[in-house]
């Protein structure tokens, strides 16, 4: 019994890892004011950079370095979601486009994007069969070497890739630079009332970019955790599935607070599979199981309408393109 | 008098054809409070944005301590010692005083709440505020509010302030106060501009008063050489009397009886806590009050739009003799009895009007219902919104113009003209000369009288206390949801009603 819940923990943090990724970096960007649906899309785009990035270093080396096998997927990850966000962000921003229309249209061109390469990776290099990068996977899956000396506790909390604890990390930091420093102050204001930040001296535009870019590079690592780590460098179409929705549900979960999308990511991983460890489950019934993510986003969504604490809001100008010259 | 702290010189800008200042030339010296005088849409507000690096000038120069200065952002204002309190608070609803106040200042090292709070605590204490720093924005009052936008400019180490509108919101013992500290600012050396149009504030508190004109510049008298009525002919270019006509009622009869009403927001707070008055016919009952204390609340209650936890709303119908329970009614049957509501707010769109649709369509809203087809009737409405444009004066292209295109007097004739059109048995006002020139404010004033003359019940909400007293045949003051006293619009004091805006209980002398 005890291993069954050890392993159900272990199962969702790995399951909640790169709903984590994504929901932080949301949050970073929705703290600017952008609310940015393109984010599943730049899941996808993050999963597939990786995957380029490691399998042409695969392809063309003989002996594939292991730092290197984690520092080029990391890189073309970062590289791929970067050009996503900064596609949103000059649409929304520059040309102030509709931010919901715009964040729909990015998720389903990165999908698409995410499957065309997928799908004909390695026809571009005229191979068969499907993409399996061992050696990047092996790679980001190398976890602690005595993990497995420690007992269950160390197979439940240590036996994992780094990035899961990367995962943790920067949204801590992300709490901490959001509620402690200037940077943060600033980018809450312009969140909250760009006119108020602007006319406090503010670079509204520059906070905007930067938050919406650095949230998009943040989230293309969930992408790329699913890709390297969980499934151990083998790429299929739409494997990813519908992971970035639920990160984005994350977000309103955890209220837009960093440290709260911790605990509400390996929450929603646990639901996520919770069908799996409950025994006896017919078909139906697994997809009612599967409903509870969104059934407790929706729950939590009535309960902070109602209490209507004003700290618990989305930033007040959520989804709001700013424009100075306006009167 | 001490230097010349800032200069400007043919300054100009415009936004696409609508030229806001033209080559306007003027200084501030240290240790003066300036006023700059203008009416609605004169372009004071543009100038001094252009000031605080919100607007960059097409032309022109401005010169601090002598010097050419470009100011392109409101970086670069606060590098040149320039604090701009806009009208509308510039602050963020969720954050503390403190965190309002070192908003965007970068190169001040750690981010120590601590200190801050101990910094603005020293500011404070020497010019007289009564502030917590840590205190959020959506706590405090109006008056708190402009305090922590002023101790933001101080803190930056403003040395000219620019004020927008500062008593707009204030009650005159607020304004009183705030008065005392610019004047002890102005002694410290400061200089200090406020932008207003209210005559008797800038005769009382500024050294020399400079008076713009649709963009232009007009001049600068010093205020101990001049009168209201130099001022007025300078601001609006004509002579024009002041005085508002205010005629005895004429057998006034009970119209509408607002028994105990008491009404709950959504989060349990009370809006309206046990409302009780009556409004007569052939007379103008205004109603004062520090913004959001109900106003809106109440007349919405009437029009048959808030939902009301107790209390009765009585209308004597004049037709039938009735007496009728408005809240048992809908919003359709409680206007079609003829109680009206014209309600301008903040935007001056929100409430009543389309912006998107044109004039016709927007007197159509009312009238939708009354066809006998499955087509729209547009034949009366196109003939009513040709005689509003007419009667009114409403400066128009044509009938068919989107009304977000009119100008904000045209927009506030177009939507008191429409309900005065269903000839009303009760006008519910609120703000209808928000934001207006004096001339259109005036027409505005005349209409409700003319409703008066007619026997109608006219309920007028205003914001300033002035027109109120000028105008209103009895003066309801509300308070945090309460009234808090009536007064006779002919006998009141400014002063009487300011108490009676702040008072928190309930005085049991109304009426």
């Amino acid at each position: 019994m005890l291993n069954t819940i050890f392993a159900f923990i272990n199962a969702a943090i790995i399951q909640g890892t790169p709903l984590l990724f994504g929901a932080t970096g949301e949050i970073i960007t929705e703290k600017s004011g952008n609310l940015n649906l393109g984010i599943p899309g730049i899941m996808y785009v993050g999963g597939i950079s990786g995957i380029i990035g490691g399998y042409i270093y695969e392809h063309y080396t003989e002996d594939p370095n292991t730092a290197l096998c984690i520092l080029i997927p990391l890189l073309s990850c970062m590289l791929g979601s970067l050009i996503m966000t900064l596609i949103y962000s000059f649409l929304t921003i520059t040309l102030r486009a509709n931010q919901n229309v715009t964040g729909l249209a990015l998720t389903t061109f990165g999908i698409g994007i995410g499957n065309f390469f997928g799908g004909s990776l390695l026809k571009f290099f005229n191979e068969s069969g499907s993409i399996s990068l061992m050696d990047c996977g092996a790679a980001f899956k190398m976890s602690l070497p005595f993990a497995d000396d420690l007992g269950l506790f160390g197979k439940t909390f240590l036996s994992f890739g780094f990035l899961v604890y990367l995962a943790v990390i920067i949204a801590l930091v992300a709490s901490f630079i959001l509620n402690k420093t200037r940077v943060g102050l600033n980018l809450r204001a312009v969140g909250e009332n760009p006119a108020t930040a602007d006319s406090a001296g503010i670079n509204v535009t520059k906070y905007k970019y930067f938050a919406t870019c650095i949230g998009g590079m943040i989230a293309g690592f969930g992408g790329l955790y699913f890709v390297m780590d969980y499934t151990g460098g083998a790429w299929t179409n739409n494997g990813f599935g519908d992971r970035g929705w639920l990160a984005i549900a994350i977000v309103i979960f955890a209220i837009w607070k960093p440290k709260m999308s911790i605990l509400a990511s390996y929450l929603f991983g646990g639901l996520y599979i919770l069908c799996v460890y409950i025994p006896g489950l017919s078909a139906s019934n697994k997809e009612l199981i599967n409903m509870l993510p969104y059934v407790v986003t929706i729950l939590v969504l009535i309960i902070i309408s109602i209490r209507k604490k004003r700290e618990n809001q989305p930033p007040q100008s959520l989804g709001l393109s700013y424009f100075r010259e306006e009167r | 008098m001490g230097n010349v702290a800032i200069e400007l010189r043919n300054i100009s800008k415009r936004f696409g054809s609508v030229v806001a200042n033209k080559d306007v030339n003027l200084s501030v010296y240290n240790g003066e409070i300036l006023s700059l005088l203008g009416e609605n849409g004169s372009g004071k507000t543009t100038l001094m944005n252009m000031i605080s690096g919100i607007y960059f000038p097409d032309e022109g120069q401005i010169l601090i301590d002598g010097k050419e200065a470009v100011i392109s952002s409101p970086k670069d204002a606060f590098d040149y010692k320039i604090g701009m309190i806009h009208q509308h608070f510039k602050l963020v609803d969720v954050f503390s005083a403190a965190e309002n106040i070192v908003l965007g200042l970068e190169n001040e090292g750690k981010f120590d709440i601590n200190a801050i709070s101990k910094k603005v605590q020293e500011i404070s204490d020497k010019y007289g505020f009564d502030i917590d720093p840590r205190k959020k924005i959506y706590e405090m009052s109006v008056s708190e509010k402009q305090t922590v936008e002023i101790i933001k400019v101080l803190y930056r180490g403003a040395n000219i302030l620019i004020l927008d509108e500062p008593t707009a919101v204030l009650t005159p013992q607020e304004t009183q106060k705030l008065f005392k500290i610019l004047r002890s600012m102005r002694d410290d050396g400061k200089a200090i501009i406020i932008i207003t149009h209210k005559l008797h504030e800038v005769l009382s508190l500024s050294d020399r008063v400079a008076v713009l004109r649709k963009g232009e510049y007009i001049g600068t008298v010093n205020t101990a050489e001049t009168d209201e009525a130099q001022l007025t002919e300078m601001m609006v270019g004509q002579k024009i009397d002041l005085n508002i006509e205010r005629s005895e009622p004429e057998n006034p009869v009970d119209r509408l009886e607002v028994n105990n009403i008491s009404c709950v927001s959504r989060e349990g707070v009370k809006l309206l806590d046990d409302v009780s008055f009556t409004a007569r016919s052939g007379e103008i009952l205004g109603i004062a009050g520090i913004a959001g204390s109900g106003q809106r609340e109440l007349l919405e209650a009437i029009a048959g739009l808030q939902h009301l936890n107790d209390g009765q709303i009585l209308y004597h119908n004049p037709k039938t003799g009735d007496v009728e329970n408005l809240r048992d009614k809908t919003p359709l049957q409680i206007r079609e009895l003829g109680v009206r509501l014209s309600f301008v707010p903040e935007d001056r769109l929100g409430m009543g009007l389309v912006g998107n649709m044109d004039i016709i369509d927007n007197m159509m809203l009312r009238s939708y219902k009354k066809g006998r087809t499955v087509f729209v009737e547009r034949k009366a409405p196109k003939e009513l919104a040709n005689k509003i444009i007419n009667d009114l004066q409403v400066v128009t292209p044509s009938a068919s113009t989107p009304v977000r295109r009119l100008s904000g007097g045209n927009v506030q004739k177009v939507l008191v003209g429409r309900e005065i059109a269903a000839s009303p048995t009760v006008l519910m006002a609120a703000y209808p000369v928000r934001g207006l020139d004096i001339n259109s404010s005036y027409t505005i004033y005349n209409l409700l009288n003319e409703q008066k003359k007619k026997g109608v019940a006219v309920i007028f909400v205003g914001e300033d206390l002035d027109v109120l007293i000028e105008l209103c045949d009895r003066i309801m003051v509300i308070g945090s949801g309460r009234i808090t006293g009536i007064v006779d619009g002919r006998t009141a004091k400014k002063e009487e009603i300011g108490i009676l805006m702040t008072k928190t209980e309930r005085s049991d002398d109304n009426e």
